[in-house]
């Protein structure tokens, strides 16, 4: 009995001095335990007086509770120690890129047919397409130009004979719609067209959207109003300026050439705009009758509106691209650039 | 068309600079592409009479002159021209004048002699790009000591206007003045031109066998002209400043006619004409060497002008080079025609011909300048070159001119259109001075069109007039009403753009590639392909239609690859086009290429190089989108640009859709290409072909799984043992698994291993180990009987 403190002391010690979990556990066994140093001084209780003994009882349980208890603290004490350890040894470097396939990206052109395609059929058009290789009644006679039209040296086409060629305009595309449908009629037709012509300015294959709106009372106004509407939402500017100039093409009347304040220099003046501050993107007009009537539509009861742009060209000016050729050489450092 | 702002301004002048004027008929439709100024800057040259002219006494090319400047005191000045003559009038440069390109005039001394100014030639005065033989002689009454530039009229600009094709009324002063009278309201005046009298009864006989190509014929002899006088600097100067050179007065005053009127002219050498003219078509294969020299095969389509000999010259295209006007023509047969644009059209071209004729009959020529540009150039002629005029022989075809065009305008539909009403009155006088006959009918307009407005047939037609010259940016702006309708959308259907998505997700950039290819190439891919041949080509290059997607995908390898970039992982989606024109598909696919490392270079990727399975995993994915993977097969199969070992077909509910594979090390060598690379191409039809989702209830049974591995020969395909397998597993099969694929030690030489996971549910009840024993056995037997494979042991 009178060896407790010393016992108590040295238990102390020996819990401070463990050096893991196990040490730990096994000091217990030897202090705490059935078998314990201190477990065994309860069982010497026997001998002593009855008055002796509660007292000494109490001593040795409060021995017992407070070793135990600095068993537990120092137990997550070194619990603590061996997480950290862990944590410390699984650290990674978390600046490294991550694993796997890196993102490819859409062609500028289809991005931008996308956005033009989604402009419009957000508000009820259809998108529609067609084949490339077309005859000369789907993309010349239909469209109100006859054979020898001066119009012809406007598009120089590709021919495969004297009556297969290569569209030179996706307008094929509204005259199968017109035929095949009813007003009213809401359409974008995205495409290749393509043209013999190769320089700084011209590739012989580019993209093309035109739009067509028939339906009754449908006015000048109201293409005015889709092509600024259409305009200022893509390029995002909601004060671009927009001009309507009279121009021909055979198979709308009246006829327009649209033109932007130049998005590059704002109007003022640049290389772009050869320092007018106006920029020409797109040709539009109301449907020909004559066209009209080669898709069996009532000229008196309908009327519509076509319009027509590059998507190249809206592509150079959004992404302020300043090479055509590009667009076709598909070179992975341009590409990369529009993902 | 290139005209001078003065010459427009002698016949309307509105209160506009030129800016303003110009910006006014872009915004009209003729749109202007360029302002220049007609001459360089240069000032202190003034109007000069030769005084006198002497040896230079130390040079012999030399003279020592002295001009009149006006400046009271004669000047002395050293001139150097060949040409230079004692009375002539020159243009002189002061001394303290600037020429252009800031040359300053100075006092001089020139070999000991003292100069005070200089005579100009005209390229010294920036009014000729190639360097001028001589000094520019003036007219006689030019006055001495007038400012050069204001004599001259040279404070003018040169304004260049892109017309449109149904504008050909605008080739001309009249026709563009007509135009600004129009926008400013204003009337508008050219130079008197009244019949010139006749001296002589000589002419020439002419008969029009092609009426309906040539209504309107007419001719005139002139005699006794001197071609060799000069054109008056006036002239010359208006001629320059519309883009067109001095050639000798006959030409000049015909140029000059057609600028100013619209109407192409002729003047054909008299003397080398035989009976008469004969104006027809000609007959195939007849020949004519044109003033260009060539000497081009007539064909029947094309109208000449002929006499009684041979074809002369090419109707309204160009005249030929030996019945022109020489310089020995005493007596000149002057033409003035109106050819129907339809028999001019396309005929210049179709000869590789392209002139200012040709580009204005092709449009349309006024049928009554005919006479009037006659009498206007028979003047200028005359006034020039002397000689006198015999009388006007005319052919004329009423029935074959154009007809006169009745067109009623409805207000209704004019506000209709614009949704605006515009003031009756403002729109009558828009109409009259457009040149239209308009006669008021209640509220319409019914007006007949001017012979010069080819373009002019439709009511359409004058509701552009009218808003064009209102200008469309004066009309109202609103948005389309629309009923708001739903549409059915088919929910199976995948689009093109999801498609692209999920390549572009898998790592690939898109890329888009000529349609049409070099035929060496497609034939190296795909040399059974049958695609449409281009007949005018842009380059050999680029003259067939592409059969596949492979030709461009693999160039847009090749051109990476020599540009440093070694992982390539590209897709494109188009048209394919296969066949002969009359029986010709035009398939829309996808294709793809990858070579390269598998994944970029990084810190952690393996760095082994793609094959087969990579693309194959991206294709599934793709084909994954539409839920529908079941639809799908790839069967071993030979394709001419692909390893025989490493391609398949890809069949889509049993059709063909596409194939896959690599590419043919012979093709690869072919080609020169410096990696392996995988491709596919897959109809995109097939791939956007997807289903709707249908839902089957979750079983609460427990699964049961068994793994089996048989041994079979190396060249089964493993689609063989998992139809077989399935076929036999009954209806609650759930899944099978191909998890491992072994050869090497402990199975033998020739064979794989393949090990197949199954697992089976009942949806209402738990399955017991007999029934699924029995499907086992089944499935064992089976493969054993149909592919020769046994269980691995
Ligand atoms: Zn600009």
């Amino acid at each position: 009995m009178d060896h407790l403190p010393t016992l108590v002391s040295e238990a102390r010690d020996a819990i401070q001095a463990a050096q893991s979990v196990a040490a730990l556990d096994e000091l217990r066994v030897r202090y705490l335990g059935k078998k314990g140093e201190v477990t065994a001084l309860l069982k010497g209780l026997g001998k002593l007086s009855a008055e002796e003994r509660p007292a000494a009882g109490e001593r040795i349980n409060q021995a017992k509770q407070t070793l135990a208890e600095e068993i537990d603290t120092k137990r997550a004490q070194l619990e603590s120690i061996a997480l950290n350890a862990r944590l410390a040894a699984e650290s990674i470097d978390v600046t490294l890129p991550g694993r796997g396939q890196a993102e490819g990206g859409l062609h500028p052109v289809t991005r931008t047919l996308e956005r033009i395609e989604g402009l419009f059929t957000r508000i009820g058009y259809d998108v529609a397409v067609g084949p490339e290789i077309e005859d000369d009644y789907h993309n010349f006679e239909a469209l109100n130009i006859p054979a020898h039209h001066p119009a012809r040296g406007m598009a120089d086409t590709f021919y495969f004979d004297a009556t297969r060629l290569l569209r030179t305009h996706t307008s094929p595309v509204q005259v199968r719609t017109m035929k095949s449908s009813e007003p009213p009629i809401r359409i974008v037709c995205p495409g290749r067209v393509y043209r013999s012509d190769s320089d700084l300015t011209h590739t012989p294959m580019f993209h093309q959207v035109e739009g067509l709106l028939v339906d009754e009372g449908i006015s000048f106004a109201d293409l005015k109003g889709t092509i600024e509407d259409f305009l200022q939402a893509f390029f995002e500017r909601d004060d671009l300026s927009v001009r309507f100039r009279p121009s021909y093409f055979p198979f709308t009347e009246p006829s327009a050439e649209v033109d932007i304040q130049c998005v590059m220099c704002s109007g003022a003046g640049c290389r772009v705009c050869s320092h007018s501050g106006w920029l020409e993107v797109m040709g539009c007009g109301m449907v020909h009758p004559e066209v009209f009537r080669h898709s069996g539509i009532d000229t008196e009861r309908y009327t519509g509106f076509a319009f027509g742009m590059g998507a190249e060209r809206l592509a150079m000016l959004r992404y302020g691209v300043n090479d055509l050729r590009l667009f076709f050489e598909n070179d992975l450092r341009f590409l990369r650039q529009f993902a | 068309m290139k005209f001078s702002e003065q010459w427009l301004r002698e016949w309307v002048s509105p209160q506009l600079d030129t800016q303003a004027m110009a910006d006014q008929i872009t915004m009209a439709g003729l749109e202007v592409d360029a302002i220049e100024a007609v001459a360089a800057e240069f000032s202190g040259v003034v109007v000069a009479e030769v005084l006198s002219k002497e040896k230079h006494p130390g040079a012999d090319k030399l003279n020592v002159c002295t001009v009149d400047d006006g400046s009271g005191e004669p000047v002395q000045v050293v001139c150097g021209a060949p040409n230079v003559d004692v009375g002539q009038k020159v243009p002189f440069a002061q001394v303290g004048g600037v020429l252009p390109g800031d040359f300053k005039i100075k006092k001089a001394k020139l070999r000991g002699v003292e100069s005070r100014g200089m005579i100009c030639s005209a390229s010294e005065l920036g009014l000729e790009e190639e360097t001028s033989p001589g000094i520019l002689v003036l007219s006689a009454v030019a006055p001495v000591g007038a400012d050069f530039r204001e004599f001259m009229h040279l404070n003018d600009m040169t304004i260049e206007v892109d017309l449109t094709p149904n504008r050909g009324d605008c080739l001309s002063i009249k026709g563009l003045s007509r135009e600004v009278g129009v926008l400013n309201r204003l009337a508008v005046s050219g130079p008197a031109i009244a019949s010139v009298s006749t001296e002589i009864d000589d002419s020439f006989a002419v008969s029009v066998e092609a009426p309906e190509q040539c209504p309107r014929y007419m001719g005139r002899i002139i005699k006794g002209v001197n071609v060799k006088a000069e054109t008056p600097l006036w002239m010359v100067e208006r001629l320059r400043r519309s883009g067109v050179r001095s050639i000798d007065p006959v030409v000049d005053v015909t140029n000059y006619v057609m600028l100013e009127l619209g109407q192409p002219l002729h003047a054909f050498d008299r003397d080398n004409l035989q009976g008469g003219m004969v104006i027809r078509m000609a007959t195939p294969g007849e020949r004519l060497t044109l003033l260009d020299g060539h000497e081009v095969s007539l064909r029947p389509e094309t109208l000449v002008i002929a006499d009684h000999s041979g074809p002369l010259a090419m109707a309204g295209v160009m005249g030929g080079e030996n019945s022109g006007v020489n310089e020995n023509t005493q007596t000149i047969f002057l033409e003035s025609a109106f050819f129907t644009p339809l028999a001019i059209a396309g005929q210049a071209r179709s000869y590789g011909l392209h002139t200012d004729a040709s580009h204005r009959f092709e449009r349309g020529v006024d049928p009554q300048l005919t006479p009037i540009a006659v009498e206007r150039a028979t003047q200028l002629l005359i006034d020039i070159c002397g000689g006198q005029a015999g009388p006007v022989v005319e052919a004329l075809s009423v029935k074959h001119m154009p007809e006169e065009r009745s067109i009623l305008l409805r207000s209704a539909r004019l506000e209709q259109a614009l949704s605006k009403t515009l003031d009756s009155d403002d729109v009558t006088d828009i109409l009259q001075r457009l040149g239209l006959d308009v006669s008021i009918q209640g509220a319409d307009w019914a007006v007949t069109a001017p012979t010069w407005r080819f373009d002019l047939a439709i009511e359409e037609d004058l509701i552009e007039e009218v808003a064009r010259i209102h200008g469309y940016n004066n009309l109202p702006v609103r948005r389309p009403a629309a009923r708001l309708a739903l549409r059915s959308s088919d929910e199976a259907k995948l689009t093109q753009s999801q498609l692209r998505r999920q390549m572009v997700a898998r790592g690939f950039q898109e890329a888009i590639t000529y349609s049409f290819v070099a035929p060496e190439l497609q034939a190296t891919l795909l040399p059974d392909a049958v695609t449409p041949v281009l007949a005018n080509p842009i380059s050999a290059d680029l003259s067939v239609m592409r059969a596949s997607l492979f030709p461009g995908l693999v160039r847009a390898m090749e051109y990476n690859l020599n540009r440093q970039q070694t992982r390539v992982r590209l897709f494109e989606t188009g048209l394919v086009f296969n066949g002969e024109l009359d029986a010709l598909s035009q398939v829309p696919m996808l294709g793809a290429l990858v070579c390269g490392p598998r994944e970029a270079e990084g810190w952690s990727g393996a760095k082994d190089r793609v094959d087969f399975y990579d693309l194959k995993g991206d294709l599934e994915s793709v084909i994954a989108l539409g839920g529908e993977a079941d639809a799908w097969r790839f069967e071993p199969a030979e394709h001419p640009a692909l390893h025989p070992g490493q391609s398949a077909q890809l069949l889509h509910n049993g059709e063909p859709a596409g194939w896959i594979g690599t590419l043919h090390p012979q093709v690869r060598a072919t080609l020169g290409l410096k990696m392996d690379a995988v491709l596919f191409e897959v109809r995109l039809d097939a791939l956007s072909q997807g289903r709707v989702p249908a839902f089957e209830p979750l079983s609460r049974f427990p699964e049961v799984r068994r793994d089996l591995a048989f041994i079979l020969n190396e060249s089964t395909p493993v689609q063989a043992l998992l139809d077989c397998a399935k076929q036999q597993a009954g209806e609650y099969l759930q899944d099978i698994k191909l998890f491992d694929v072994y050869s090497g030690k402990g199975v033998a030489e020739g064979h794989k291993s393949i090990a197949l996971g199954l697992t089976w549910q009942h949806p209402s009840r738990t399955l017991n180990d007999e029934e699924i024993n029995q499907l086992v056995d089944s499935i064992v037997t089976q493969v054993r009987v149909k592919l020769d494979a046994e269980l691995r042991g």
